[in-house]
């Protein structure tokens, strides 16, 4: 049995130390907010965070999870900065299909946590790890510059 | 997919005539007595319930793919029946043939048919509620229904008595169904056009929306197969102890096509799947490469083909100058971000599926037969989609999924890998096409003609049969449908079958046409010494819907305007699906040969709009879809294999490759053209033909190869 803390609470979960932390969430837990879509850390529709980094899930072992904290799309309504992130993504209407959305919302809230005034640049830096084989870069990115705008009002 | 289906909308009157049942209002509202329906609501067609609390819940049998079609829709069903938008939901309709889509006879969303197929029967149900909800107010008020109006859920007499819709539902089920509602002049529409949000948008970004890789059942078992690496390849012999001895392994099932561990979660089959050794026949396609399609499908477009289209006469034309070129593109996959998968459970009698598919009607006709149950007895459930562009079409998934079930007596989700999903074919048709064109000596064309040689979809589809001129249609659009004004003109067809599964890929035939004819044509405006904007507009005299996005998109670019150092434009109009889409690209080369695409200005004709935000939205994502094919696309093969398995060896474009996308709407009173593919198909001669204006080397195939366009 591994503990594990998933948006503040904790769980014991029976799983083998090397299972990546998505199929954790996904199986072992029933949280399938979190999405697979490549399984080698390519595409990033796996974003969760770790102690408030972004991570990949999808090959991060649930061992390297033990005694840190896991945060998921799921708890983003609870989280300021997520709160500001999925408000504009619903004012600028982003998501189309809306796989990608969660770890694009989970990359974005890394983002602005460490960053409140992100840059394009910043942008393309933090976010060019996720894929959206809908295109809605251009939504996301003025949808980040707006909730940055937002959360420093 | 719209040429071979266009018959049936006479099939559509008939089925749903038939289907009818009770409460049937001519082919427009059928079958709302079959299906379910609580005492209070007024539910007057099976796309409509009105609850007494004001709810209004619009059933929608189409698939969300991020079209927007459970947005769309509504929408035209809310307009009609003048309902208050924000008590509008949606919900996904089970399979049923009251939902078949009007274009293709048949329950399933592709070929960007929606809005098209149901811009008239979702109208009328709205409106044929509203006037039943009118009589009803009538009725209670003893009023003449002329002096009451309709507004925002309320039936408003004259004399400024009001009832809403809620307080109406339960006598206005009791009204007659009028067989033909009255339906607004578009002038006072005040839903559609209008640019509301979606409504699919809140659970999209808190993680509640549900796709069907998120289905659980209980006692569900999660199933990864092994598949052969060359298609049509078999397993000889299966070597499973290793696989059942993964913690969490519960079964290996061997299939005719492949391998499948079935485990308690993903992870334990994925890890089971990885330790089967199997050894493979290759079978016939052992030796396939990709160099042996190019030379197979090269060498067919210099024999004659099947004639497609004929006018005046090619050969007899005299030309002052002549011009010839070859073009190719390659296998292409769709690369949903969801992955393939479905989840079935088979009962002795009945079968139940959770899909992300865009076919649940010929699902559960194919399904039915794979379980050995009536087709009645096969229940869909159409769950979010991870991405479609013609992916979710096909059966694969759905069919291995039912046969797992079957044979383990268990519910089973079936999930493909990334690779899994990659390799698993049903791929854009590789395609090459030989152009040969003559000028007169002012540079005007007086000849046209191209062969192409592709393999066929309509063959390969399994339920379209290639027509007696043994033209493909799927892959001759976007040639064979030439718009200039050229006397002569010759389109012919050059059937090859490499032996590669292929299908319905975003846009279809016009994906890969219009790459080729619309580079071909900015040739022939060069070797006429003229601009390729003045060109194309000089040959559109007689289609004005072509020219008027050509000229809305040069205009709103700046066609012929001073751009910064190094930047240079290229343009490509064309026609798909019913809309006019024209796109002007901004491109620089650099020195080591890399493309950088700044911004793409785009004008659509799409006809009557219904959301003019989801089709800026749909636009620009098409032109994302139709970038990454032109700088990244490729599936090729070795010894049979294929060559490519994730981003990583199939790249598509990201966050910091994307160029500012502009879309205008041309203002038209024509019916709804589709949306959700027409942008694809300029973008990628938009960029070409920008490189040919910056470098003077003409691309003539994809994808872009940046090494031929290094600087000497």
């Amino acid at each position: 049995m591994i503990s594990l803390n998933v948006n503040g609470r904790t769980m014991k979960v029976d799983a083998a130390p090397d299972t990546p932390i998505l199929w954790v969430l996904r199986d072992a837990l029933g949280m399938t907010g979190t999405k697979f879509g490549c399984g080698i850390a390519l595409c990033g529709a796996c974003t969760v965070h770790l102690d408030g980094a972004a991570i990949r899930s999808c090959v991060t072992p649930v061992s390297a999870a033990e005694g840190k904290k896991i945060t998921t799309i799921e708890a983003m309504s609870a989280n300021k900065v997520g709160k500001a992130i999925q408000a504009a993504w619903i004012k600028h209407d982003v998501p189309q299909c809306g796989y990608c959305q969660s770890g694009q919302i989970m990359s974005a809230t890394a983002l602005l946590a460490g960053n409140a005034r992100p840059s394009d640049a910043d942008i393309d830096a933090a976010m060019s790890g996720n894929i959206c084989r809908c295109g809605t870069y251009n939504q996301i990115r003025a949808a980040i510059h707006d909730a940055a705008a937002h959360l420093k009002a | 997919m719209n040429a071979a289906f266009r018959p049936s909308r006479r099939n559509f009157l008939k089925t749903t005539a038939l289907a009818g049942g009770g409460l049937t209002i001519g082919f427009v509202l059928p079958a709302a007595s079959r299906l379910a329906q609580a005492a209070s609501e007024f539910k007057p067609n099976a796309y409509l319930r009105i609850a007494p609390d004001n709810r209004i819940t619009v059933v929608c049998g189409l698939s969300e793919m991020g079209q927007g079609v459970l947005t769309a829709i509504p929408m035209l069903v809310a307009e009609e029946l003048d309902a208050d938008w924000t008590r509008v939901r949606v919900e996904q309709a089970g399979v049923d043939q009251a939902f078949n889509n009007p274009i293709f006879g048949m329950q399933a969303t592709g070929g960007s048919t929606s809005v098209r197929g149901h811009w008239e029967p979702m109208r009328k149900a709205g409106a044929a509620a509203r006037e039943m909800l009118v009589a009803a107010a009538a009725a209670t008020w003893k009023a003449d229904p002329a002096d009451c109006r309709t507004e925002k859920g309320m039936v408003i007499h004259k004399s400024g008595k009001k009832l809403s819709y809620g307080k109406l539902a339960a006598k206005a089920a009791g009204q007659p169904v009028p067989e033909k509602p009255t339906l607004k002049d578009p002038k006072s529409f005040n839903i559609l056009g209008r640019g509301l949000r979606r409504l699919d948008t809140p659970a999209k970004v808190n993680g509640s929306a549900k796709f069907g890789l998120d289905v659980r059942l209980p006692g569900m078992l999660t199933a990864v197969m092994a598949r052969p690496p060359v298609p049509g390849g078999k397993a000889v012999s299966v070597d499973d102890t290793k696989a059942k001895a993964i913690q969490g392994v519960r079964q290996v099932i061997q299939l005719p096509q492949g391998v499948a561990v079935l485990a308690d979660g993903y992870w334990q089959a994925k890890q089971g799947r990885d330790a089967l050794e199997i050894k493979w026949d290759d079978g016939p396609n052992g030796g396939l490469s990709s160099a042996g399609v190019t030379k197979m499908l090269t060498d067919a477009t210099t024999q004659e083909g099947k004639v497609g289209r004929n006018e005046g006469d090619v050969g007899a034309a005299s030309a002052a100058k002549a011009l010839e070129a070859v073009y190719e593109a390659p296998y292409l996959a769709h690369a949903c971000m969801e992955p393939m998968n479905c989840t079935a459970w088979v009962k002795p009698d009945s079968v139940e599926i959770w899909a992300g598919t865009q076919s649940q009607g010929p699902s559960q006709g194919i399904l039915s037969q794979v379980a050995s149950v009536e087709p009645a007895k096969v229940k869909v459930n159409t769950m979010y989609l991870g991405g479609g562009f013609g992916r979710r079409f096909a059966p694969d998934f759905a069919i291995d999924a039912t046969l797992l079930s079957k044979m383990s007596g268990k519910p089973v989700k079936l999930v493909y890998t990334r690779e899994d999903d990659m390799r698993a074919y049903f791929y854009r048709p590789a395609s090459v096409t030989r152009f040969r064109c003559g000028l007169d000596a002012g540079g005007k064309p007086v000849s046209f003609s191209a062969r192409v040689a592709s393999p066929s979809i309509m063959a390969a589809s399994g339920f379209m049969k290639i027509p007696p001129n043994g033209v493909d249609s799927f892959a001759v659009e976007g040639v064979e449908d030439l718009p200039y004004d050229i006397p002569n003109l010759r389109v012919e067809y050059a059937r090859q079958e490499p032996g590669v599964q292929v299908w319905f890929w975003r846009s279809v035939g016009h994906s890969q046409n219009i790459y080729f004819s619309e580079s071909f044509v900015d040739e022939m405006a060069h070797a006429a010494g003229k601009d390729p904007y003045e060109f194309r507009r000089d040959l559109l005299g007689k289609q004005p819907r072509y020219k008027g996005a050509l000229e809305l998109a040069a205009q709103k670019a700046g066609w012929g305007k001073p751009l910064p150092k190094g930047v240079h434009r290229g343009i490509a109009v064309a026609q798909s699906f019913g809309s006019y889409v024209a796109e002007v690209a901004e491109v620089s080369v650099g020195d080591d040969g890399q493309v950088k695409v700044h911004r793409m200005v785009a004008a659509v004709d799409c006809g009557r709009t219904v959301n003019p935000t989801i089709i800026k939205r749909q636009i620009e994502s098409a032109i994302v879809f139709g970038l990454s094919a032109a700088l990244y696309g490729r599936i090729t093969f070795k010894d049979g294999k294929v060559e490519q398995g994730n981003f990583d060896s199939y790249p598509v474009l990201r966050m910091s490759e994307m160029p500012q996308v502009e879309v205008h709407i041309v203002q038209s009173t024509e019916p709804p053209g589709g949306i959700g593919e027409p942008g694809l198909p300029a973008a990628a001669p938009a960029v070409t033909n920008a490189i040919f204006a910056a470098t003077g080397k003409r691309i003539r195939r994809l994808p872009i190869d940046s090494t031929e366009l290094k600087k000497a």
